[in-house]
């Protein structure tokens, strides 16, 4: 399970609304089980069918999280066309074993959709997330 | 002196759980064969069959990205700092 305070829910679906049509990328820290802070990061792709953290903000932050002994909890984006469900490409890339992976769909302008997953070893397994 | 490899968590298997270790070269091509006598598989990890640096992997010389310094012909002197981080990256497709 995973538990997101609601500002940090709201703050990645924003975020994903503001760079759709393109995928929308970002990390929330963590330490000890609690999300910490969110850093929206640069989609070095800027394209609507792909993500990639840009190589030296994804360093800085990473570095950053070291230093205050926190780890990658969460890595979100979105995916602007289909559902929140992690592709192919998505499990076939998923390199931090120890990460809930969070996926926004924009493609409704409506509804949020807004699913937690991990990826370990190319399986998927979906669980709840609860806002609080 | 050496130069010290950072390792992300997920290659951590091969380097006995470390954080990071140590290895010599003048190119980070000479440092990956170095580092693979002790850690059999990391280089594998790192480098495609063909032998270029693998496209999801990033690592870096002294906090620059080495596809900016020369890729695996990288020249690396005593007291380098390296860090490998898988890219996170991903796909609707």
């Amino acid at each position: 399970m995973l538990e997101l305070p609601r500002e940090m829910v709201d703050r990645i679906v924003a975020h994903a609304r503001r760079d759709h049509p393109d995928e929308a990328c970002g990390v929330i820290a963590g330490k000890e089980g609690i999300p910490t802070r969110v850093f929206e990061m640069e989609n070095a792709e800027r394209s609507p069918t792909f993500y990639r953290f840009e190589a030296k903000e994804q360093l800085r932050v990473w570095r950053d999280m070291d230093d205050a002994d926190e780890v990658p909890f969460v890595i979100y984006h979105s995916h602007t066309a289909t559902e929140a469900y992690p592709s192919r490409t998505d499990i076939s890339l998923a390199s931090e074993p120890e990460a809930h992976y969070v996926l926004v769909s924009t493609r409704s302008d409506d509804d949020v959709e807004l699913r937690s997953y991990r990826i370990l070893d190319g399986v998927v397994s979906e669980e709840e997330i609860t806002v609080t | 002196m050496a130069i010290e490899v950072r390792i992300p968590t997920i290659l951590r298997t091969y380097t006995d759980g470390q954080k990071a270790v140590e290895g010599k070269g003048d190119t980070l091509a000479g440092l990956l064969e170095d580092l693979d006598v002790r850690h059999p598989g990391l280089r594998g990890r790192l480098i495609t069959d063909e032998g270029v640096l693998h496209r999801f992997v990033n690592i870096y010389v002294n906090d620059e990205d080495v596809r900016f310094l020369g890729s695996l012909e990288t020249p690396l002197k005593d007291g380098d700092s390296v860090t490998v981080l898988p890219a996170v990256a991903g796909g609707s497709r």
